[in-house]
């Protein structure tokens, strides 16, 4: 059995090694040669600074306990570097830009650097480590008492001894000096510490290796293997706890996975190693897989030691303590001092980063904004406040651990280690909502913040830290069982009534619902300051690059000089030459006094370097006392960044409607000169009209005006007999050709009307295409034209009225023989008359005639508007043979009152094709059969398969 | 005191009835059915007065005319335009074209000659 001097001492050397290491590391840092210091090992193994001697002694304590429970603990980080690096990355990426140096700094800045904000935090931070430190203590102090075989018993009732016959009062104040030793050597006190990280990374190791140590013990000193591990655990009825889940598990589940999740990345320390301390953004990548990693080995590590302890050791012996006592017991000294060097080493390494995260918190954020409000500066006294500020952070070390440790010593050693620590996450994830709020949603404000965590904490105080302290024997007990003044519904475990649940699921509901809800309620209904919406712009387009530097550009004024004095006595001498030396030479200038007299940018370059030291709403603030025109001229920048954006999303809006506007003016132009078209048409053919009847009365009234005079005088006028004959019969020709134009038009109108009832009757196409041609025989002979019958004794069965079909082909070959000038050209004229080839699939269902010929085709620009009316033969300055430019119109509705169609296939200078289609007799009169009525329109007759047909 | 009228008309009776009532008061009448034969016709021999169909083959009647009164010695010959359309555009056009009369189909024979004869009368006038 070891003593406890023999213990201390052990202990003693073993944290000068660390001592040595850190300093070691520091140096090779100093000298730029980092090397595996900067590596993403490092990185990871000091992110284990997570596994403390909670995890070291409790997890195997709460394994015992409760079952599975012990694993959300791992969980909820392994879930946060896995799935939501992109979350770490942004607090990264804004911390390197905006030079965090804490958590309470981190929310602050966001919220428009807001002093309150920071101390606020801060002050809740130091209610939530301090009992984390007692629990650190406790396992310290506890251990070693075991070691010694002090108290192998479960619990100590501490009351009633003298502070200083407590080993956690010494284990106290060893933690202070040599946190001091370690986190405060540095003059100034915002640099990185590597030597601080190597000696946390390496206690991870030893953590570890300890751990595993004692598990591959239970495994194979205790027992003969697994075999026989598991085999006593199976007689074993508490370990069926281990493999069973317990009622009520699932929403503890939950919430003790959210807590650690939340924990990861609020908790004070881990914020200082995962954020602060990291030194590349890429070390995250690596850290998401090795990480989790590192907690799934200590996880598997934890159970043989549960099951041992429980099935092995005598059941008065603490579960928390089994990693120690099961070697103990044994009688394997050497083995249990090596489970106690790591229980160190975790509570070390927790105590060591804390302790430094909360002195940096508590400088800059309580004691330097007071300092700074006891105008200690507006004494021109050239005092090095780096020097007041490291002395703050040592006061700050000593008063966080003697507040752990009145923590521990009012508390005892009643509550389990778990519970004391899920209070403690409880704690910190009040800084969730502002946090994630803060980086993700640009309405948070200040006021929303400052509501939201005050509520927050104020419930965890009473639903959760009250609680803590009532099996203290501190008169607690009545308020806990009663309620205050005897008030029920303000139980502090059963809120509003809401009893029966976990005191953690009631407690951390109660808090955090309150929290988001008035962070969210409050943000809405008030403003941002300038500087608020300026930094919640920066933090949430982090990734932006042109909205980092935004603050450059706010026109503030400030002598170099002052800006010198001001570095030199927040960071002294050494480093505020050095930062005015780089500056300089950034500028191309050789010294500070050539410096322009006004520079932004070099303002905001020394906020940024004091923000580093103090923080940022106390750089601020100082940085405020000697530029001038800040607020005015930042609310313009503002102001422009708000009408830039503004202007950006209105000329999109506007472009998008002018793009909307260019399309509608696009298609009314287009509807216009349709309609102008149209309108055109109409006058067109009105003119055309006039054109036609006037001309043929032309020469009816001349030529009936001689003759009307010559029966008035019968005198000189007289015509010769003959002579009255022939003006006569030119009064008849054109009366008849008048007469026909009218039937014409007339007719046209009707079929375009529907109006025209026609007896459809089944005629074969190719003979009336033949009595057509016979019909034009004479007009062919005489225009030197050869008309082909290519038709054959193919039978063509339609319905149509004979005499209007014949009129269609008679209008088509007249076209043909009048239009052909293939003789001119030196050739022979030609029209064929033949069957039109069907494209194959097509089938019989349409007969159908083609007219061919060798003319010279239809002109492109004529094609269009051939079927119309007056379409062709009025092209002026053009030889045309006579014809009222009808024809072709008037056979066009023919056809489609037959349920047929008339087109033209082809055309080209070396002729053209027109076809006659129409549905086969036998199809037409099905059709005709299932339309009510087939008849009453051009629309009524069967079209569907004409319609294929002219694809 | 007989005038040489050139008649440039496509529609074969309308030539016919025109040459009939000018040809008997003792014009001396030409007809041309397109518009460049009237062209080459007025070349060949410059008439006293060119009765001018607006919708001639080849080339039409508003072509003529410019093509007329871009031509040295043919700026002052007296043109009357004759025209089916009727429209008003187009007696406006031809008017400012520099036609002298117009005259929309079908006219009346008696206002038909008595335009003529005061066509002729004018053109002479500065001439005799």
């Amino acid at each position: 059995m070891l003593t406890t001097g023999v213990i201390i001492l052990i202990a003693g050397l073993y944290l000068g090694g660390l001592f040595l290491l850190a300093f070691w590391s520091e140096r090779r840092a100093a000298r730029g040669r980092g090397g595996f210091i900067s590596s993403p090992l490092v990185y990871t193994l000091s992110l284990a600074v997570y596994c403390t001697s909670w995890t070291f002694y409790g997890a195997v304590g709460s394994a015992s306990r409760s079952g599975l429970e012990f694993l959300t603990i791992y969980l909820g980080p392994t879930l946060v570097v896995m799935a939501w690096w992109f979350l770490l990355r942004k607090l990264v990426r804004i911390s390197k830009a905006q030079r965090i140096t804490s958590i309470a700094d981190f929310i602050s800045a966001r919220y428009g650097k807001s002093a309150s904000i920071s101390a606020l935090v801060t002050i809740v931070s130091v209610a939530v480590v301090a009992p984390y430190i007692a629990l650190q203590l406790k396992a310290v102090a506890a251990s070693v008492d075991a070691l010694a075989g002090l108290h192998q018993a479960a619990t100590v009732d501490v009351h009633g001894r003298s502070i200083l016959a407590d080993t956690g009062f010494w284990v106290a104040v060893c933690m202070a000096v040599f946190t001091i030793l370690f986190g405060t050597r540095n003059q100034s006190a915002d640099e990185r510490q590597p030597g601080v990280v190597a000696a946390i990374a390496f206690e991870s190791i030893v953590k570890l290796l300890s751990l595993g140590a004692i598990a591959v013990f239970a495994i194979y000193g205790m027992n003969s293997g697994l075999g026989e591990l598991f085999d006593r655990a199976d007689w074993h009825e508490g370990v069926q706890r281990l493999t069973t889940l317990q009622e009520d598990f699932e929403t503890r589940w939950l919430v003790t996975l959210f807590l650690s999740a939340a924990a990861f990345i609020c908790l004070p320390r881990q914020f200082h190693v995962g954020i602060v301390e990291n030194t590349n953004e890429r070390h995250l990548a690596t850290a998401s897989w090795m990480f989790p990693l590192y907690l799934l080995l200590v996880s598997l590590f934890v159970i043989p030691i549960a099951i041992s302890g429980m099935t092995q050791l005598p059941e008065t012996v603490n579960p928390d303590l089994y990693v120690l006592m099961v070697p103990q017991s044994a009688g394997q000294t050497e083995l249990a001092l090596i489970a106690f060097i790591g229980g160190l080493s975790a509570a070390t390494s927790m105590v060591i980063v804390s302790s430094i995260a909360m002195s940096i918190m508590i400088s800059n954020h309580l004691v330097t904004p007071l300092l700074l409000r006891l105008s200690v500066f507006s004494q021109q006294r050239t005092a090095d406040f780096s020097k007041v500020l490291i002395l703050v952070r040592r006061l700050s070390i000593i008063a966080i651990l003697s507040l752990g440790f009145i923590y521990y010593y009012s508390i005892g050693t009643t509550s389990p280690l778990a519970s004391i620590g899920l209070i403690s996450f409880a704690g910190v994830a009040q800084f969730l909502p502002a946090l994630i709020g803060g980086v993700y949603w640009e309405g948070g404000t200040k006021s929303g913040a400052l509501t939201g965590l005050i509520a927050g904490f104020a419930l965890w105080t009473y639903t959760l830290l009250v609680p803590s302290f009532a099996g203290a024997g501190w008169g607690f007990i009545s308020v806990l069982d009663e309620g205050p003044f005897g008030i029920a519904l303000l139980q502090p475990d059963a809120l509003f009534g809401l009893a029966g649940w976990d005191p953690l699921v009631h407690g951390l509901t109660w808090s955090l619902t309150a929290n988001v809800i008035l962070y969210v309620a409050v943000s809405l209904f008030s403003r941002q300051s300038p500087l608020e919406r300026l930094q919640s712009a920066v933090f949430i387009n982090a990734f932006d690059r042109s909205r980092t530097g935004v603050e450059g550009a706010i026109p503030r004024s400030a002598a170099p000089e002052d800006l010198f004095r001001l570095a030199r006595r927040i960071l002294g001498r050494e480093r505020a030459d050095q930062l005015f030396a780089d500056y300089a030479k950034s500028r191309g200038v050789e010294r500070r006094a050539d410096l322009p007299a006004t520079d932004p940018a070099l303002i905001v370059y020394v906020e940024r370097a004091l923000a580093g030291s103090i923080g940022a709403a106390s750089a601020r603030s100082l940085v405020a006392r000697i530029a001038k025109g800040e607020t005015i001229s930042l609310e313009s920048v503002i102001q422009i960044l708000d009408e830039t954006q503004e202007a950006i999303r209105y000329s999109r809006e506007l472009e998008k409607k002018s793009r909307e506007l260019e399309k509608t003016a696009r298609q009314l132009r287009e509807a216009n000169a349709q309609l102008t078209e149209l309108d055109r048409m109409k006058d067109d053919f009105l003119s055309r009209v006039s054109h036609e009847l006037r001309t043929p009365m032309t020469s009816i009234r001349s030529f009936s005006e001689m003759l009307v005079e010559q029966g008035a005088e019968g005198g000189a006028a007289a015509l010769e007999g003959e002579q009255a004959q022939r003006f006569l019969s030119i009064i008849q020709h054109e009366s008849v050709r008048l007469t026909r134009l009218l039937d014409q038009i007339l007719d046209l109108n009707r079929m375009e009307n529907g109006q025209l009832d026609w007896e459809l009757q089944e005629v074969d196409l190719a003979d009336i295409a033949r009595e057509a041609a016979e019909t034009m025989r004479g007009l062919a002979q005489n225009g030197d034209v050869a008309l082909i019958d290519g038709l054959g004794d193919a039978r063509l069965p339609v319905l149509a009225d004979p005499d209007r079909l014949k009129q269609v082909f008679v209008n088509l070959l007249s076209n043909a023989i009048k239009f052909n000038d293939a003789a001119e050209r030196g050739g022979a004229a030609k029209v064929w008359l033949e069957l039109e080839r069907r494209p194959a699939g097509s089938g019989g269902a349409v007969c159908a005639v083609a007219i061919r010929d060798n003319g010279p085709g239809v002109p492109p620009a004529e094609q269009q508007t051939l079927f119309s009316k007056f379409s062709r033969g009025w092209k002026e300055g053009s030889r045309r043979p006579t014809g009222s430019g009808l024809g072709l119109a008037i056979s066009k509705q023919i056809m489609l009152q037959f349920g047929g169609e008339l087109l033209m296939t082809a055309s080209s200078p070396a002729g053209s094709s027109f076809a006659v289609r129409l549905p086969h007799a036998e199809r037409a009169l099905q059709a005709a059969q299932t339309d009510a009525a087939p008849e009453t329109g051009p629309e009524a007759g069967p079209e569907a398969a004409p319609e294929a047909a002219a694809e | 005191m007989g005038a040489r009228i050139l008649i440039a008309e496509d529609e074969p009776f309308i030539v016919e009835s025109l040459s009939f009532l000018l040809s008997r008061e003792g014009h001396e009448v030409d007809a041309v059915d397109t518009g460049s034969e009237a062209l080459r016709a007025v070349q060949r021999r410059r008439p006293d007065l060119l009765l001018l169909d607006i919708m001639l083959p080849e080339t039409n009647g508003f072509d003529v005319l410019r093509r007329l009164r871009a031509a040295p010695g043919l700026e002052e010959l007296p043109v009357m335009v004759l025209t089916a359309k009727g429209q008003e555009a187009d007696r406006k056009r031809m008017m400012e074209l520099g036609a002298d009369d117009f005259v929309t189909k079908p006219f009346s024979n008696r206002d038909l000659l008595a335009r003529v004869a005061s066509l002729l009368g004018a053109a002479a006038r500065p001439a005799g």
